[in-house]
């Protein structure tokens, strides 16, 4: 009994992606698992997409960023322009010694520039948080996207509440009472919608929204834009714009 | 714009300087032009609800001015303010000076980093801030412009902007320098002190200070602290940028799946500096910096 619990845990936890997959893609897809990275193809009614990401909440150490990293160029090589589409589950960047003596600064940054890359070279870039992203491993494979979205039921935060009252020395009903009237500190996918990091949440129909978003071929970073429009962040956008337009 | 025209003859490095002053060293002799300085006011209106002080600045100076007579594009964040922390307004002038230099395309932009990463008073604000950083720095690379991370003062490089920091042409450190992902309080915070003792200096020094970094080459480039010597290392860059192509990318996969090869048992920075064929590691740290760099460049992992 005990020798298969971990087993079970881990179908369960492949169906959370798999059944996430069905809804994203009613046409079909092939999922396969590598420990906690996921990859394969899904049809779409504009063709084929590549699909690449996370699953068990993982966290992103030196391994799993260069295996992604190594996807992202695999599809890149064989797959010019295919759509990728980026199934995030992380918990944030691996918390250990280990993977900090190794450098896993440059490993996320890595698997970022492959993503970058992939951009530049016609891929289209669509990220779904299906689960859990969090902070350094939400950065480096999902926020790099040219559209995001969330699941209705997904978590996304920097960092917990009651530990952010730990570091930040305020108390968490007050936090809890900041989180009702701002986006800004709380978790929660809707506050990154009104933020502009994300393009929507996704409640019953998860296919439409992914298709649209692969029939716009829109590469600039709308973020702070959208942050504006939906009243979240109310000076990244002009303050960005006045540096540029500073005449010197 | 506000012409800064202070002088500042008695500091020899960066570390215990502030963001102005590091910028004032590092530039020509009053060349540099702030944006958006002090005088406009802008400031982080989340602090501000909630009753935290603020800074005219929001903890970052940015401009353009003059190094070895090249155009550069330079930004300093303020260690003395929140840890160098990234909020929205921070964020957004660090986003709008390398949107900026992706159309004016100077010489080098040069950002002297020194920060504990998102500002948690403005969390999701913050890491979607870095995010921005993040493409308007790929979008300034792609422009052909060669962006420069300096780690040379005393809050580090870590969080989203150690990866951002990975993600310009060079970084440039100092032995006092840090660069990481999560810091040792964090990884101690969460995962117990048998993972990290944070009190350790050494041991932090050794996993995430400018020698390891250096030797493993996370970092490009190590001086000694001092103005000349950092000058002199980023004028070397000018015109040199690091293509973000498939080829190249090709090559750092190839260079980091050699570095987890090689070194994906070692539990610490004596076993890798060991490996990498430095005979007497324990002695690394208290090498002066030029007794270092001579046996750094002799075994480090570059190309």
């Amino acid at each position: 009994m005990n020798l298969l619990l971990p087993l079970q845990i881990e179908l369960e936890i492949m169906i959370n992606a798999n059944s996430a997959c069905e809804q994203l893609f009613p046409l079909g897809f092939n999922l396969m698992s590598s420990g906690d990275m996921v990859y394969g193809e899904a049809e779409t009614h504009q063709g084929i997409v590549a699909l690449l990401g996370t699953i068990n909440s993982a966290p992103i150490g030196v391994d799993l960023a260069f295996a992604l990293a190594g996807k992202v160029l695999e599809i890149i090589q064989n797959h010019p322009q295919m759509p990728i589409i980026i199934l995030v589950d992380t918990q944030g960047q691996n918390l250990s010694r280990r993977d900090e003596l190794l450098g896993n600064a440059g490993y996320l940054a890595h698997l970022s520039m492959c993503f970058e890359l992939a951009r530049m070279r016609g891929h289209k870039l669509i990220s779904i948080v299906y689960k859990e992203a969090v902070s350094g491993g939400y950065l480096a494979l999902g926020m790099i996207a040219d559209r995001s979205f969330a699941l209705e039921s997904a978590q996304i935060r920097v960092m917990a509440l009651s530990a952010m009252s730990r570091i930040m020395q305020i108390p968490l009903e007050r936090l809890e009472e900041l989180c009702a009237s701002s986006p800004i500190f709380g978790p929660g996918a809707n506050n990154y919608v009104v933020l502009g990091a994300l393009d929507g949440v996704l409640t019953n129909d998860l296919a439409s929204p992914i298709e649209q978003a692969l029939s716009q071929s829109e590469q600039l970073d709308r973020r702070a834009k959208l942050g504006l429009e939906r009243g979240g962040r109310t000076l990244a956008f002009e303050v960005i714009n006045s540096v540029i337009n500073t005449h010197v | 714009m506000e012409r800064n025209t202070m002088r500042l003859e008695n500091i020899s490095g960066l570390y215990e300087s502030s963001a102005r002053e590091r910028i004032s060293l590092i530039l020509d002799t009053a060349s540099f032009q702030e944006i958006l300085p002090p005088s406009r006011r802008i400031s982080s209106p989340h602090l501000k609800t909630l009753g935290m002080p603020i800074a005219f600045d929001d903890g970052i100076v940015i401009g353009e001015g003059l190094l070895e007579g090249g155009k550069v594009f330079c930004a300093a964040q303020e260690p003395g303010f929140m840890g160098g922390s990234v909020g929205e307004v921070h964020g957004a002038k660090l986003t709008g000076l390398l949107e900026r230099a992706a159309i004016e395309k100077p010489a080098a932009v040069i950002l002297i980093l020194d920060t504990g990463g998102v500002r948690l008073h403005e969390a999701n604000a913050g890491l979607i801030a870095i995010s921005e950083i993040q493409r308007a720095l790929f979008k300034a690379r792609s422009m052909g412009v060669v962006v420069i991370a300096i780690s040379a003062g005393s809050n580090g490089i870590y969080g989203g902007i150690g990866i951002v920091a990975r993600c310009c042409d060079y970084v440039l450190i100092t032995e006092q320098g840090r660069l990481s992902v999560s810091g040792p309080e964090v990884i101690e915070s969460q995962k117990g002190v048998e993972e990290f003792d944070a009190r350790d200096k050494a041991l932090v020094w050794r996993t995430m200070g400018g020698k390891h970094r250096y030797l493993q080459n996370e970092a490009q480039a190590y001086t000694k602290d001092s103005i000349e010597n950092i000058r002199a290392t980023i004028a070397a860059y000018f015109g040199k940028p690091v293509p973000l192509s498939l080829e190249e990318l090709l090559r750092q996969h190839k260079s980091l799946g050699q570095r987890l090869e090689k070194f994906r048992d070692c539990t610490d920075a004596l076993d890798i500096w060991a490996k990498m064929g430095i005979q007497n590691p324990d002695q690394i740290p208290g090498l002066d910096d030029e007794s270092f760099i001579a046996i750094a460049n002799r075994v480090r992992d570059h190309d």
